[in-house]
């Protein structure tokens, strides 16, 4: 039976580790390769990289960490922030990402999706969608959350699947840094609505936040920062406990 | 010894050679090439294989003799072999993703779409799955049955004779996970990506 993964994010600045509380006052919590070798060592389904701010910033120091990381770390490594083109993706995989998200870029040009999924294979092609409740529907939200696009959230990601990715990671601005829990509506409708993997992001407080997040988000992977890297919870106490409810995990 | 990891434009193959290198340690030599003669000398084969299985197969036959080269060592000379995802795909006569594409034929069958129920499974199958060991396989040693590997594919190998199926995973219907047949090992899930068993799975390849 596949399992319900749990995926430990890092947010990445300049090579070091750090998470923001609704993207600003960041602290650095460390060193990635320490950080992401920990967590595989303690059972972590899959390592997340995101370069929070590589958009405006020099990215090289990304491609160091995955390398490094890469060599140490032998779990699915996935890694966004600031891929802006097929040639940003080469880049990441060829220094041993697994798979790349792709936020903003693939907003304003959803080709880069297209061209990239056909140039190495859905499989390592992540869409990142950025969505935030406006009365009765999501907008995307791009830029690290600062641009609101007016784009509705449950179109684009079907647009999305159709386009090639091979999986959704789907972050709640409105929840993310909160820790009060996943958006489940959000999460649930667009589960319905596409046949490839969702990735739950942004809100996690505490473990039943990721129980949530499966059984009322029909999300197939939950992805959290915080939660883990404060040492609030280790991934084995958060399997132990997803087992505890029923929920297929790999221990 | 030397292991050869045929580098033919298949896409992303940096975790396999991270893998086979933390294994191999410095006891072991591993080459990433597609050097005809590099790979005819070599003592092992692995053979990845990423995207689609046109593209991969269009990769293969882009490489002049790469192919034939292949065939020498894996059908007439009988040396281990290792196909990793696509890489083990290929060893089917026929895929049909894009399009009908012929393959390798080294062990008869064909690739096809994962039946995903009327959208009651989602694809690609993506994550970490079990096996159930159904052949003793050497690539096994020390593997325990339903252990976790990660998978990330939408298509399957069917193989005429389920005799060369070596283990298979749930996810649909019983995928052929993995296929032994004398020399040639393949899997479709990644050992490259599968933690410490996955490593173990290397380990028994290069010790084979």
């Amino acid at each position: 039976m596949l399992k319900n993964r749990i995926i430990p994010c890092l947010d990445v600045k300049n090579g070091r580790v750090v998470k923001g509380i609704n993207f600003v006052d960041l602290q650095d919590a460390g060193d990635p390769v320490e950080q992401a070798r920990i967590y595989s060592d303690g059972g972590a389904d899959e390592i997340c990289f995101l370069d929070i701010t590589a958009s405006n910033e020099n990215r090289d120091t990304i491609y160091d960490v995955v390398e490094k990381t890469s060599k140490k770390c032998f779990v699915p490594l996935t890694v966004g922030g600031g891929v802006r083109s097929v040639e940003d993706i080469n880049k990441l995989l060829n220094c041993g990402a697994d798979k790349v998200s792709i936020n903003t870029a693939a907003v304003q040009n959803p080709e880069v999706v297209v061209e990239s999924s056909k140039k190495f294979g859905s499989q390592c092609i992540v869409v990142a969608i950025d969505a935030k409740k406006s009365d009765d529907k999501w907008e995307i939200f791009t830029h690290g959350g600062r641009n609101n696009t007016g784009i509705d959230t449950i179109d684009f990601a079907k647009k999305m699947e159709d386009s090639g990715a091979g999986e959704l990671l789907v972050t709640s601005m409105d929840r993310d840094g909160t820790q009060v829990g996943y958006d489940i509506d959000l999460m649930s409708k667009i589960s319905s609505k596409v046949n490839i993997p969702v990735i739950a992001s942004g809100g996690v407080g505490n473990l039943d936040h990721l129980v949530d997040g499966i059984k009322l988000g029909n999300a197939s992977a939950v992805l959290a920062a915080s939660i883990f890297h404060y040492g609030k919870h280790s991934v084995k106490e958060a399997k132990e406990y997803l087992d505890s409810k029923g929920i297929p995990v790999r221990i | 010894m030397n292991v050869t990891i045929v580098d033919y434009n298949s896409g992303n193959i940096s975790s396999v050679i991270n893998s086979f290198k933390e294994v191999a340690k410095d006891k072991v030599n591993i080459e990433v090439t597609s050097d005809l003669n590099k790979i005819k000398f070599s003592d092992k084969v692995v053979l990845p294989g990423q995207g689609s299985f046109k593209s991969c197969v269009d990769a293969l036959n882009n490489i002049s003799g790469l192919v034939d080269t292949l065939n020498e060592f894996a059908i007439n000379k009988k040396n281990p072999l290792l196909g990793i995802c696509v890489g083990l795909q290929m060893f089917a006569d026929v895929g049909y993703e894009e399009t009908e594409t012929k393959g390798l034929g080294w062990i008869s069958g064909k690739v096809s779409k994962i039946d995903n129920q009327n959208g009651k499974y989602k694809l690609p199958h993506i994550g970490w799955n079990q096996i159930n060991i159904i052949k003793d396989s050497k690539i096994y040693n020390d593997i325990q049955n339903n252990s976790h590997m990660y998978f990330v594919h939408s298509y399957e190998f069917i193989p005429k004779d389920k005799s060369v199926i070596s283990a298979t995973t749930d996810y649909s219907s019983k995928i052929a996970c993995s296929v032994e047949k004398d020399n040639i090992f393949g899997t479709q899930f990644h050992p490259e990506k599968s933690d410490k068993t996955g490593l173990k799975i290397i380990d028994n390849f290069i010790k084979l």
